[in-house]
């Protein structure tokens, strides 16, 4: 194995690796390195003519192994595999050393940034001369999926994957399917009525002979890897017959107790035993047992005797939770959001003054089937508002006291929301708030421009430093910077656009599904700009507002992405999985058995006839953690071998 | 003792996880963070693949200090290899107190994908640790008193 011929290329990246890091002197140094016969740099490896240069060179110089200094493995080291591969070398037998995001990108020193870069690079030789041949383990695919979330997202990549003919779970956690979507009035620029466009999704849901729709669920626990996911899901009873309940209502109409509806913001009352709105799917109601008087012991049970009496006798009041054991092959997470506290944001009295409201308790009074059936009324005494004003950007791109990011759609809704309220409110006056529009989309300037040229619509650009309440009515202190005056409006209402912030349990799920997250909490992709629908963790796909602050088009656009994803992998009855594994050095075990527990998948057992530990490679996922824990060193990882980690190091500290 | 050298740079070996640290060394390359070029990184799939043998190895060969970075717990791809990688972390710094190495010398931290500012920071102030501590010389120091 030391006699490998190594081939080393380092690339330019244009000017990004090149700018900082001397290419010349790192394939001189790299020249020096026993074992390689050839080094050569080029401005872009991984494109056509770098790859092509890759290709001629292993066969014209008969390499058995090459290293590529080039950006992070995270980004090309496939492509580069898949170049030695085809040159007829042995896909491990090619390493990347990270020269661009941890070099050249960091370091504003250039004697150092290529010393740092030709550490990297013979690092990168002295690991490859030790790599093994290795092939990919087959390991067969589980051809059914798990959505989690029934917003629009989830329902559009549940439909897409059970239309390809795949069996799909959708799990969702309330009683009803449609998420946010379902609570909007309109959607903009078009104006639809958001529930017509959903309604027909939802029933198609419902109705989907592949769709097996859990709701009330939770995830409770991921285990296994692509293609072979073991998700454990905890459904809570309705307490309700969903095939039997023919939604009569008999059951609320005596239901002693009522709480405010969380579909309406608490606009609205509801009782505990309830349909989620009029257009649930399920179409059945749904008991909330932690509002109910108690089921354990029973204490009231008036509703399961209307029902019995009156309706079709669907209720259970001793039904327990279910738990789900599924077996999957792909994951799509369709999470969702929730709006930033805006309770957080004193200046502007929310929480304290009823009449201020956020942007979706708004929404819920535009909406027909909402508090006010779609009449814009004052919270506080319920008169219709003549002044009202939209602050934009509540709570957004304010890095230091609240939200650093912008959520991409409020521009548009506020718009519509004052186009709406002019609609209703022809005499009233309304002000916008804003500090610039943002307005790109189909349709979507003309559409702000529409709402900007209407009579009683005044926009206004700048922030609103102040709001309080003085003779029944909020006065709004702003400043306008377009004509660098003052601004004080006494309005009836204010809205507030306030941010998007992932769902709340956004985080624990991340844990159970291993997917990480960014700097605010939405999940990561595996590529921000070539792998947007991708977790970095395999057979993990993401749709909507979960990812990042998103319009409907996109979250639909990406939604059907995710699912075409996950149909990709499932086009295949097996799949491919890194070799690169533990593996037990016979002679040198003794069968102590620390191992064992150490591992995560029960990878390792002890062979009942030798008594020695084994390594069963399609559960293995290569973690390394049981080399750590043997007392022996009998157990090694294929292709990072305490060998290959002390040639590495070597390179380090040799240098 | 402790020799001050006036152009000291140390060398700082660095296990990064390939799931959350190796991804926000990344991220903070992205950002184009800057920090000093004193760690070289070994891409590892998890923190608890780093054995402390290693870590002595590293120092013995000629390291001035080594780096561990993991997920934050909780987070770990594979479950919990942070947390073991924290348990054995613990008696390796008893270890290292019985050599009479600084416990500054090896570090183990927590940086996410998400976290390329503070990979930074880590990198930075392990940096201006070590730099002060001075050379290892592990030779003199361990292997004259063993």
């Amino acid at each position: 194995m030391g006699t490998k011929r190594v081939g080393v290329f380092v690339c330019h990246c244009g000017l990004n690796i090149a700018g900082m890091v001397k290419v010349k002197e790192v394939i001189d140094k790299a020249n020096k390195q026993p074992g390689v016969v050839f080094a050569v740099d080029h401005k872009y490896l991984c494109a056509e003519p770098g790859q092509t240069l890759i290709k001629d060179s292993i066969r014209q110089h008969q390499l058995d192994a090459i290293v590529v200094a080039a950006c992070s493995p995270a980004m090309h080291e496939a492509t580069f595999k898949n170049i030695a591969q085809l040159s007829g070398l042995n896909r491990y037998n090619c390493e990347v050393a990270n020269i661009r995001e941890q070099s050249s990108w960091v370091h504003d020193d250039s004697d150092k940034a290529t010393s740092k870069a030709q550490i990297a690079v013979r690092q990168g030789i002295e690991k490859v001369k030790l790599n093994e041949p290795l092939q990919p383990i087959t390991v067969p695919v589980t051809r059914r999926v798990l959505v989690i979330g029934g917003g629009i997202a989830g329902i559009r990549a549940a439909l897409d994957v059970a239309n390809g003919g795949y069996q799909v779970y959708l799990v969702e956690k309330s009683g009803s399917i449609g998420g946010r979507m379902a609570q909007l009035s309109e959607t903009f620029p078009t104006l639809d009525c958001s529930i017509c466009i959903l309604g027909p999704l939802m029933v198609e849901v419902y109705r989907h002979p592949n769709i097996k729709l859990l709701r009330l669920s939770r995830v409770e626990e991921v285990k296994g890897y692509i293609g072979n996911f073991k998700v454990r899901v905890r459904q809570e009873p309705p307490y309700v017959e969903e095939a039997k309940c023919n939604a009569c209502g008999e059951c609320a109409k005596v239901c002693p107790a009522q709480v405010p509806n969380e579909f309406d913001f608490g606009l609205t009352w509801r009782k505990a035993i309830y349909t989620p709105f009029a257009q649930a799917v399920p179409p059945a109601y749904v008991l909330d047992s932690t509002n109910c008087l108690g089921l354990l012991p029973q204490a009231c049970g008036e509703c399961k005797k209307a029902c019995d009496q009156f309706g079709t006798g669907c209720m259970n009041l001793d039904a327990w939770p279910q738990v789900h054991e599924l077996e999957v092959g792909a994951i799509i997470v369709a999470t969702g959001y929730e709006l930033y506290d805006a309770t957080k944001l004193t200046e502007y009295g929310y929480g304290i003054f009823s009449d201020v409201m956020t942007s979706l308790e708004f929404e819920r009074m535009l909406s027909a089937s909402g508090p006010t059936s779609g009449e814009i009324r004052r919270p506080s005494d319920g008169e219709t508002p003549r002044e009202i004003v939209f602050i934009q950007c509540a709570g957004q791109r304010e890095p230091e006291t609240a939200l650093p990011y912008c959520s991409k759609i409020c521009c548009m809704y506020t718009a519509r929301h004052a186009m709406m309220f002019h609609h209703k409110v022809p005499e009233g006056q309304a002000y916008v708030f804003y500090m610039d529009i943002r307005a790109g989309g189909k349709g979507y300037e003309e559409f702000v421009k529409r709402c900007q040229e209407e009579r009683g619509l005044l926009y206004l650009r700048g922030r609103v430093a102040k709001v309080y309440e003085e003779n029944g009515k909020l006065v709004v202190k702003g400043v306008d910077t377009l004509s660098g005056k003052r601004v004080q409006i006494n309005a009836d209402l204010v809205v507030l656009a306030v941010g998007m912030i992932p769902s709340s349990e956004t985080h624990e799920l991340a844990s159970k599904l291993k997917a990480s997250l960014d700097a605010n909490g939405f999940f990561s992709e595996a590529h921000p700009k070539l792998r947007p629908l991708e977790s970095p963790t395999a057979g993990i796909f993401m749709a909507g507002a979960g990812q990042a602050p998103k319009d409907i088009p996109d979250t639909v656009a990406q939604a059907s992405g995710a699912a075409s994803k996950a149909l990709d992998l499932l086009s295949s009855p097996t799949l491919e999985r890194e070799p690169t594994v533990a593996q037990v050095v016979g002679e040198l075990c003794s069968g102590c058995g620390i191992c064992i527990p150490s591992c995560p998948y029960e990878a390792l057992s002890l062979n009942a006839e030798t008594k020695l530990a084994e390594v069963s490679e399609a559960l293995c996922e290569g973690c390394g953690t049981c080399i750590a824990s043997c007392p022996s060193s009998a157990l090694s990882l294929r292709n990072l071998t305490d060998e290959q980690m002390l040639a590495m190091i070597e390179a380090i500290v040799a240098s | 003792m402790i020799q001050l050298e006036t152009n000291f740079e140390p060398k700082i070996v660095g296990f990064l996880c390939r799931w959350c640290s190796y991804a926000g060394a990344d991220l903070a390359g992205t950002s184009r963070i800057k920090y000093p070029p004193n760690v070289n990184t070994i891409r590892v799939n998890c923190s608890g693949r780093v054995d402390p043998t290693l870590v002595l190895k590293a120092l013995a060969l000629g390291a001035d200090g080594v780096l561990i970075a993991g997920c934050h717990p909780g987070d770990c791809h594979y479950t919990n290899g942070n947390v073991k990688a924290l348990r054995r972390f613990r008696l390796l710094q008893k270890m290292l107190d019985q050599f009479g190495i600084e416990r500054e010398r090896v570090r183990l931290e927590w940086v996410s994908a998400s976290e390329g500012e503070r990979y930074a920071r880590v990198v930075r102030g392990m940096t201006e640790d070590v730099r002060s501590l001075g050379p290892l010389n592990w030779k003199a120091r361990v292997e004259a008193v063993a």
